[in-house]
């Protein structure tokens, strides 16, 4: 397939249709701001629905069925149980069951369990995915082996691209950890407990179908209801839907790299120092070892400060809720639980609040959680001498992460990338990211083990950590350090002109391409 | 017939930052098939360095077959050059990566050495970090941690190490090998900025000597006017009973450390965390380096899990007069420096003289005073080392005297 590819503002070739869908090209940080009407879902009458709410059906296919599964069709899922989902491989393996073709799967992300969906590729029960792509299926797409190109977008991008109607859900999809017969449904309680459903919520609100798929019905009401019943139009009941003790990947597991962890403490005591650390401030730790690291070194220094946040922002992990019951923190503003403890501190603490994309992080709406963030430390696979940082992609242009939540946090006060300097061979910091998923403009600080470079245009950081003691130097500096020790710049990868994804900035436009390698 | 193939780097599980090589010596011009993880990134830079290293070898010949993880380039040489001497071993050619300004710092005898951070010589992914987490020194291991048929590789990558990379200011250690090995050792890395040796066993003065002869003869040799400085360890009954013969054998002995794995069971016995097996050996090693006038430096604490355990051990090694102890992992490094840190009181007691240091040499007087009592040259100097230690472990502001 032939695309027609023109130059952005950020001087990225993209394509101008991406997946028989038309495509603005990004117009800057603030560039875009589209007019008109949200989408909304069809009119539905209670008439149609049972009086009496009970909405069971006896399997997955029959509600696929009864939904109106037909080819073509967009079904979507959320990933609350990350790597433990139970639920999406049945849904796929139905559908191929019932004969459909060329379906789109929309998930909030894919995880290496979803492993078998890549078989539905290959026989053209799903024509593509649109979503986070994590594991095996990245790999899939960037060996080119999807039809159809991927549409990678940050977790507040979704929820802007179902709300502006970019996405159209025929048949969404909600595994649910507790639910009853009219669809109301929670994720903090139940043997499949994953803390909150937030990744599903605009699906069940602008989805023309929504099916709740829960393994453990209670009677009405199911509260909290996290999800509405009235959105939802079928309940499937099945033994087991997820396995909650996966939900905690390799992403949420404490570094024991001694060389991460002086990464992590080499970030808090920048916060620190940089006055960011003071009473009522807020910060988020989300998903990564040092991220983690990061959080419990901030605390040290919080107690020996006698410093409490107003705030702290999830994905929730034990070292969170610690600082919330250790009384350090007035509240967890919590977008996905990560580990067991934050789903018994959702259930537990008054504290611990469940948000979605649409309060955190949705770019068209009328302000979000992710700016008021004092500080923020995200990750990267490379940043360049311009601050521009990579998500997606490594520096040989293989897909392999999803964007998560990261491109919304860019939008905190002070976003920090604690990031090693090298990995192997290959060097974090490169003179031009292999993609561009956040403008240098947003990114502040880069913590590395050899020492940190703050973004040029914060001369306010610059002069609060002048005299700090902390090893701040330039990013260029910091490059020729590294490519002194890896023998020289490496050559770049060899890319051919065929896209096999796209990367949307916030506000829906595309930011830049991933192109196939070539081989 | 086929000739034998001969082979370098690890053998098997995780590797990282490393590679295998695999020659076959054989009258065809050389092929080279390189296959690598980072091959995308680096495959014109690894043909590059192959074949030159190959060529600086004067191999022209033969079968070379690499399966690089993402060696550095000082790496992927040296496990060549190991590659060749063992097919070859009548080539004395040497392939040195270039020896890199940050790799020629220099040391001093009286320096800090609370923290050593042994490094086993054939695991350089361990070395590319390792100053970046401040040791006082870092030990360059050839003896214990490198298996028997690793002597020869580990030499090299320690040598090109020695040349490639930055340890940050900590001091440059290499712990040699015992006897004739130890010899060979020091051939190969003397003449790369090694500030100190770490001799093994040592068990007589002699064994200094002949060290030290050996190391002024390479000096002499390749035209170097630098000091080496030696710090023998003594790890069985004999050495902790020659102990000050020991200490007094070389001028360029800057302390003596204990190793107690070896020592316990010379002695019959096995360490335990209370140590009262070691505390005749512990004390019989620190008076001897006191009275030679060098450090007293404890041995290694190996359960690195356990860091409450660790900064006990450290209390009491430091009780006992020590003045550093080893460590074989970067997170014991900070538990040491804090453990080793001068009290508040010494740190008050030393800004005081150092203050009046100052306002006497200010005046032009030629005694320092504090308040109506003197105080001698010497403890200046130990004032001046408490203010430095306090100030190297965040206790007080490297500008300490703007602030007071």
């Amino acid at each position: 397939m032939k695309y027609e590819l023109v130059k952005n503002a950020a001087g990225r070739l993209v394509p101008t249709e991406v997946n028989g869908k038309p495509q603005v090209p990004f117009q800057g940080v603030h560039g875009y701001k589209p007019t008109g009407n949200k989408a909304a879902p069809p009119i539905a009458s209670c008439s149609d629905y049972p009086m009496d709410g009970n909405k069971i059906v006896g399997s997955i296919k029959e509600a696929l069925e009864k939904a109106g599964l037909k080819d073509g069709m967009t079904v979507s899922s959320h990933h609350h149980f990350r790597n433990g989902d139970l639920v999406m491989n049945q849904v796929f393996d139905a559908a191929a069951e019932l004969g459909t073709k060329d379906l789109v799967w929309f998930p909030s992300a894919a995880f290496p369990c979803h492993e078998p969906i890549t078989r539905h590729l290959d026989s053209g029960v799903l024509q593509y995915v649109e979503g986070s792509l994590n594991g095996p299926l990245g790999k899939y797409v960037s060996e080119g082996k999807m039809d159809g190109l991927a549409v990678l977008r940050s977790h507040g991008g979704r929820w802007q691209a179902i709300q502006d109607g970019e996405v159209h859900i025929d048949i969404a999809v909600i595994a649910a950890p507790t639910a009853d017969s009219m669809g109301n449904a929670t994720g903090d309680r139940g043997p499949s407990a994953c803390g909150l459903l937030g990744f599903g919520l605009a699906d069940s609100m602008y989805a023309d179908k929504v099916i709740v798929v829960t393994d453990n019905l209670v009677p009405f009401p199911c509260v909290p209801w996290q999800i509405n019943g009235q959105n939802i139009d079928y309940v499937v009941v099945l033994d087991k839907v997820g396995e909650p003790e996966k939900i905690i990947s390799g992403t949420t597991q404490l570094t024991k790299s001694p060389d991460r962890l002086y990464i992590a403490e080499l970030t808090a005591k920048f916060v620190q120092a940089a006055g960011i650390m003071k009473d009522g401030f807020s910060f988020q730790a989300g998903a990564g070892g040092t991220a983690l690291a990061f959080a419990i070194y901030l605390k040290e220094l919080m107690i020996e400060e006698g410093i409490k946040a107003r705030f702290v922002r999830g994905g929730s992990t034990k070292y969170l809720v610690e600082i919330l019951e250790e009384g350090l923190t007035d509240y967890i503003l919590d977008g996905q639980t990560f580990d067991l403890e934050g789903v018994r501190s959702m259930r537990e603490n008054e504290g611990h609040l469940n948000t979605s994309p649409f309060t955190s992080y949705n770019w068209h709406g009328k302000g979000n959680f992710a700016s008021l963030l004092d500080a923020v430390v995200l990750g990267a696979t490379e940043v360049d001498v311009n601050f521009n940082a990579n998500v997606v992609t490594h520096s040989d242009g293989q897909m392999l992460h999803g964007i998560g939540g990261w491109q919304n946090c860019l939008f905190s006060k002070c976003t920090i990338l604690p990031i090693p300097a090298f990995r192997g061979r290959i060097p974090v910091i490169v003179d031009e990211v292999t993609t561009l998923v956040g403008p240098g403009e947003l990114v502040d600080v880069i913590v590395t083990e050899r020492g940190i470079a703050i973004n040029p245009l914060r001369t306010d950081l610059i002069e609060a950590t002048a005299d700090s003691g902390l090893p701040i130097r330039t990013i260029q500096d910091l490059k020729a350090e590294i490519d002194d020790l890896i023998g020289g710049v490496p050559q770049k990868p060899k890319l051919t002109d065929e896209p096999i994804g796209v990367v949307k900035w916030v506000d829906g436009t595309v930011i830049d391409t991933i192109f196939k390698i070539e081989h | 017939m086929m000739s034998k193939m001969f082979q370098a780097g690890p053998q098997g599980g995780r590797i990282k930052s490393d590679c295998q090589v695999f020659y076959t010596p054989g009258k065809d011009s050389l092929k080279i098939e390189i296959e690598s993880k980072v091959k995308v990134l680096f495959s014109n830079a690894i043909q590059e360095l192959v074949e030159k290293t190959f060529g600086d070898l004067g191999i022209t010949t033969g079968l070379v077959k690499i399966n690089d993880f993402g060696a550095l380039p000082f790496v992927m040489m040296a496990q060549i050059e190991a590659v060749v001497k063992r097919a070859h071993p009548e080539i004395t050619l040497e392939v040195l990566p270039e020896f890199k300004g940050h790799a020629q710092y220099d040391t001093s005898s009286g320096r800090f050495r609370r923290s050593r951070l042994y490094l086993p010589g054939n695991q350089p992914k361990l070395f590319l970090n390792a100053g970046i987490h401040k040791p006082d020194c870092v030990i360059l291991d050839l003896e214990d941690s490198v298996p028997p048929g690793e002597k020869d590789a580990a030499r090299l990558i320690v040598r090109n190490a020695l040349r490639s990379l930055d340890f940050f200011g900590a001091e440059r250690m290499v712990r040699i090998n015992q006897g004739e090995l130890g010899m060979k050792d020091l051939e190969a890395i003397i003449p790369h900025n090694v500030h100190t040796i770490l001799l093994p066993k040592a068990e007589t003065a002699d064994q200094v000597i002949a060290m030290e002869a050996r190391v002024d003869s390479i000096l002499l040799e390749q035209g170097l006017d630098r000091k080496v400085y030696y710090m023998p360890i003594l790890e069985s009954a004999l050495g902790v009973l020659n102990a000050q013969d020991i200490a007094f054998a070389s001028k360029n002995n800057v302390g003596l450390a204990m190793g107690l794995e070896d020592y316990t069971a010379d002695i019959g016995t096995q360490r335990t965390l209370e140590g009262k097996e070691s505390f005749f050996a512990r004390s019989m090693l620190l008076n001897a380096a006191r009275a030679a006038g060098i450090q007293a430096i404890d041995t290694v604490f190996s359960d690195v899990g356990n860091e409450a355990a660790l900064r006990k051990s450290v209390q009491e090694t430091k009780a006992l007069g020590f003045d550093g102890m080893g460590c074989i992992h970067p997170r014991q490094i900070k538990p040491i420096h804090e453990a080793f840190a001068p009290a508040e009181i010494e740190i008050s007691q030393a800004k005081r003289i150092i203050v009046a240091a100052d306002e006497a040499e200010a005046k032009g007087l030629g005694v320092v005073a504090v308040g109506s009592k003197m105080i001698d040259p010497p403890v200046v100097k130990r004032a001046e080392r408490t203010i430095h230690m306090a100030i190297d472990t965040g206790l007080i502001p490297e500008n300490w005297k703007e602030e007071s």
